[in-house]
């Protein structure tokens, strides 16, 4: 290994879970950092995450679970569509993850005798997911803040809060240099040299309109890098949950155990003469009022077998459907989660917290009247295009090895939600806070290595001509909105495209409505280019911050559109209901998103998923019995998180 | 993030009973400048929070005079009350606005609800204020627990669920500052060669204790109280028991600043006679 030049720097931007334990561990090794984050770090959407985190377990392992055990669920609950290496090492180094998170004191819930406690998650049969209250992702982000805040005490991270990333710096043989950011406050533009960049910036709801996403997730920085060369994965699988509940600004998620507790999903209607249900003349008003005659249990009625419990992506298709047929409650985008006839004492026992948060929110009490749900757009599988280099016999990842993570650009890596890896078509609940920090820790050692290793060639000596071009770039773009007259107002574009997403590309597809809203997305770009600010002020413009994020998304909506129109199957999250069926010898591909600047829209291809460990085969959970087609010939006995470089 | 996106897309079919709410936001174009009020009035759709009016704000900005505004700054991120970051003064009382509904505050046609800035930290811009102060004094205080970084050695100290179940209330604590705007004690301080020297608040003595409980945090435990016994310290607490009322996370502050409190008279004592 090299020795670093004392003039070389990491860039993070996002400071997330990604974000923050790759600055962690960058940091560790001897490299500053600067984090950069449009929000206070601690504020990061990563504390959202509520469910848990998943690792095998001694008590697991003891039961005949094993971290190959927990790679095979990961693959096949994402339908075969994640590449194997990657999530060997993701399920392999979990158990150290868990061990670390502990050491630094995430308050776990305990077991009487003192140890970590353990609770069922969707798509194992083993009790495997770690957690802290209903708040996981604010309890393992606030341990890794923490940690950040020590070493920023220390003098080696510098954080730049409330600077938005504008564009990474490539020079002109391809290599990331650094970034533009500017200032929320000051709206300063500037660039920073760096010898590597990590993007840490996490999924892209706010495409959709409303989501369980936090309001800074709109893509746009993911966006940036896009439209300057760095390719993009798999945009069509955007996991859409099941029961959200609507709200007037967002949608929050309703735990899937509201269902799993006996919630019963319902809609007010009126069987017609020919067996079929139609709109009810009072659906909207007071649910107690409308007798059991009249209320259409959809699941219940289409799924004898499994009712309300069929699977997560069955039950959001239903609930969709049943809406855009005009039956939603009142007319809306509703329907009716139904635990107002279960005792009030049960209610709170079991499912007191999110009971709390429907009170809260809503308004409502879900003891006494059905609570309305509506399926939310939840997570981005998707992202940007990232290599690896393959352990020999394809078991785990080389660790240390320059491009773990690295997009086609080189010195530009992807950590957690916004690049494409681990998750495949579907992701599987409490596998997310866990591939953030895994991306975080094993990855940071890549960068590291990179850094060390191309110390002749430090950002520090680069011509400051590609800098001051740069930010010439931007601030022209900034310079373009201030004098914009064109009467085009941002957040009705957000809006439109937010409806048009939602409509044409969550829960069912098709080729005529994906191309209808390509039309559409065409128009609102144009409409984009005639966008005239409210406030055309130089200090704290936010104004300014979102028409240039709505114009990145229109970016970034592209490829998710074309993406799954080009997938003419279905897989996972992916439903196309010209092509109901899952296609391995045409699409067990990962699709491949290039921008042509001079259109504005992406070019697809695809590309081979390695499926070197675990053959593909049909994916169905109406079986209690997982089918025993593989297994680990040798498993190794890993420690990733503790072995370092 | 300060922002002001407003695409709250309408569920399709028949638009819901329209009523109007005014809005009364106290706004400020920068750091220095006066403020002035603004009324705007908005049609309030039923499960309205206050974070949806702001967006609606933001796509029409214009005052309930017809005059053009701009839209109004403010921090958002989560709006599920765990992020800390739209922390405003409602009606008169600090709150998240997300978590703050329209149906409670202004249930009749033509209600007022009031917007200002918090009133300890500096308005960076309308709504929008600088808590910077609150992240360096959880410098100050070495806010972590100083493992031995994050290489692989075993698992952490197994702990009681009674200790976690303490522990885990203190650590939902989002920085969100509300107990500070409530504290009669904590006053604004716009010069940061200041704040090592201004009472911290109970948020921050709160954080003590919960880094002294851990089996490895505790290492620390002397550094902290040193802190927590020099100006600004434990002592400044007046016990007016605001800080305690406003929390959103009902963590039990006041509990936490009488511990501290009585930990910070043992370590002055065992300093006074052994100078350590």
């Amino acid at each position: 290994m090299a020795i670093a030049s004392h003039k070389q720097r990491v860039i993070v931007v996002g400071g997330g879970l990604a974000g923050l334990a790759g600055t962690v561990r960058i940091a560790e090794a001897g490299l500053p950092v600067d984090l950069f984050s449009v929000v206070p770090v601690k504020r990061s959407h990563s504390v959202c995450a509520q469910g848990g985190i998943n690792a095998c377990n001694e008590v697991a392992r003891q039961q005949g679970y094993s971290e190959y055990e927990h790679f095979d669920e990961t693959i096949y609950g994402g339908d075969f569509l994640a590449n194997q290496p990657p999530v060997y090492a993701l399920a392999h180094d979990a158990p150290a993850i868990i061990d670390l998170l502990d050491r630094m004191g995430v308050p776990f819930n305990r077991t009487p005798e003192g140890q970590r406690d353990l609770r069922l998650f969707g798509g194992s049969l083993y009790k495997r997911t770690h957690f802290a209250g209903a708040t996981t992702g604010q309890q393992l982000m606030y341990a890794l803040d923490e940690q950040t805040r020590r070493y920023e005490a220390e003098g080696k991270v510098i954080k730049y809060e409330f600077w938005e990333f504008l564009r990474p710096i490539i020079d002109d043989n391809g290599v990331c240099k650094g970034i533009v950011a500017q200032d929320q406050r000051t709206m300063q533009i500037r660039a920073f040299r760096a010898d590597a960049v990590v993007m840490a910036t996490g999924g892209n709801g706010l495409i959709f309109g409303k989501s369980t996403n936090s309001m800074m997730c709109t893509g746009a920085a993911a966006a940036r890098c896009y439209k300057l060369g760095v390719k993009y994965a798999n945009a069509e699988f955007i996991q859409v949950h099941p029961t959200a509940i609507p709200g007037a600004d967002k949608l929050r998620l309703m735990s899937e155990s509201a269902r799993g507790e006996g919630g019963r999903v319902w809609v007010p209607a009126i069987k017609q003469a020919d067996g079929q249900w139609g709109k009810h003349p009072r659906s909207g008003e007071d649910a107690r009022n409308i007798p059991d005659n009249e209320r259409y249990y959809f699941l219940e009625e289409r799924y004898p077998a499994y009712g309300n419990i069929v699977p997560r992506d069955i039950a959001t298709r239903e609930i969709f459907q049943v809406c855009m047929a005009g039956l939603g409650v009142g007319g809306q985008n509703q329907v009716y989660l139904d635990l107002s006839f279960k005792p009030r004492e049960e209610l709170e026992r079991k499912l007191g917290g999110i009971i709390e948060i429907y009170r809260k929110f809503a308004g409502e009490d879900p003891a006494e009247v059905p609570m309305r749900i509506f399926p939310g757009v939840h997570y981005t599988m998707g992202g940007l295009y990232t290599v690896y280099t393959p352990a020999s016999d394809l078991r785990g990842m080389e660790e240390g090895a320059h491009n773990n993570m690295m997009t086609n650009v080189p010195g530009l890596y992807a950590f957690g939600e916004v690049n494409y890896q681990y998750h495949g078509a579907n992701r599987l609940g409490a596998n997310a806070l866990l591939s953030c920090i895994f991306d975080g820790l094993f990855c940071g050692v890549s960068v590291a290595n990179y850094v060390r290793d191309n110390a002749a060639a430090a950002a520090a000596d680069a011509p400051a001509s590609i800098f001051d071009n740069a930010t010439r770039a931007e601030e022209a773009i900034v310079q373009h909105y201030m004098n914009a007259k064109g009467g085009e107002n941002p957040y009705l574009i957000a809006k439109e495209m937010g409806d048009e997403m939602t409509a044409a590309s969550t829960v069912v597809k098709s080729g005529p409505r994906l191309e209808q809203a390509l039309t559409k997305l065409g128009e609102l770009r144009e409409r984009m280019a005639r966008v005239s600010l409210a406030d055309v002020g130089g200090w704290s413009n936010s104004n300014l911050t979102w028409a240039r994020a709505v114009s990145d998304m229109l970016a970034l909506a592209d490829p998710i559109l074309r993406g799954g129109l080009a997938r003419r199957e279905s897989r996972g999250s992916h439903y196309r209901e010209d092509f109901t069926q899952r296609d391995d010898p045409n699409f067990l591909k990962t699709t491949v998103a290039e921008y042509d600047p001079t259109t504005g829209e992406s070019r697809i291809t695809f590309e081979d998923v390695e499926t070197g460990l675990v053959q593909p085969r049909k994916r169905d959970y109406s079986k209690t019995g997982k089918p025993k087609t593989s297994n680990d010939p040798a498993p190794a006995a890993r420690s990733h998180a503790g072995a370092g470089v | 993030m300060t922002t002001t996106n407003a695409h709250a897309a309408k569920p399709k079919g028949p638009a819901p009973r329209a009523r109007t709410v005014r809005f009364k936001v106290k706004r400020q174009d920068a750091p220095g400048k006066a403020p002035r009020w603004e009324e705007f009035d908005v049609p309030v759709e039923p499960n309205a929070n206050i974070i949806s009016c702001l967006q609606w704000i933001a796509a029409h900005p214009k005052t309930r005079d017809g005059k053009a505004s701009t839209p109004i700054s403010y921090e958002v991120a989560c709006l599920e009350e765990v992020c800390g970051s739209c922390t405003m003064i409602v009606n008169g009382k600090v709150r998240q606005a997300c978590s703050a509904l329209v149906d409670f505050y202004a249930p009749n046609e033509g209600d007022t609800i009031t917007l200002e800035p918090m009133s300890k930290f500096p308005v960076v811009r309308d709504l929008a204020v600088d808590r910077a102060r609150l992240f360096n004094d959880l410098k100050r205080i070495k806010g972590w627990v100083p493992v031995d970084g994050t290489y692989s050695l075993g698992a952490g100290p197994t702990e009681s669920q009674e200790k976690q179940g303490s522990r885990y209330v203190m650590s939902t604590c989002m920085s969100c500052g509300c107990c500070l705007d409530a504290c009669p004690q904590y006053t604004l301080e716009d010069d940061a060669k200041k704040w090592d020297s201004s009472f911290v608040g109970a948020a921050v003595i709160n954080q003590v204790r919960y880094f002294n409980m851990h089996e490895t945090g505790k290492s620390l435990e002397k550094v902290r109280l040193d802190v927590l016994s020099g100006p600004g310290g434990v002592s400044e607490c007046g016990n007016s028991q605001n800080c305690v009322k406003v929390c959103p996370k009902e963590i039990p502050l006041t509990e936490s600043i009488a511990d501290m409190g009585r930990a910070v008279t043992i370590h002055n004592i065992k300093q006074f006679f052994t100078g350590r």
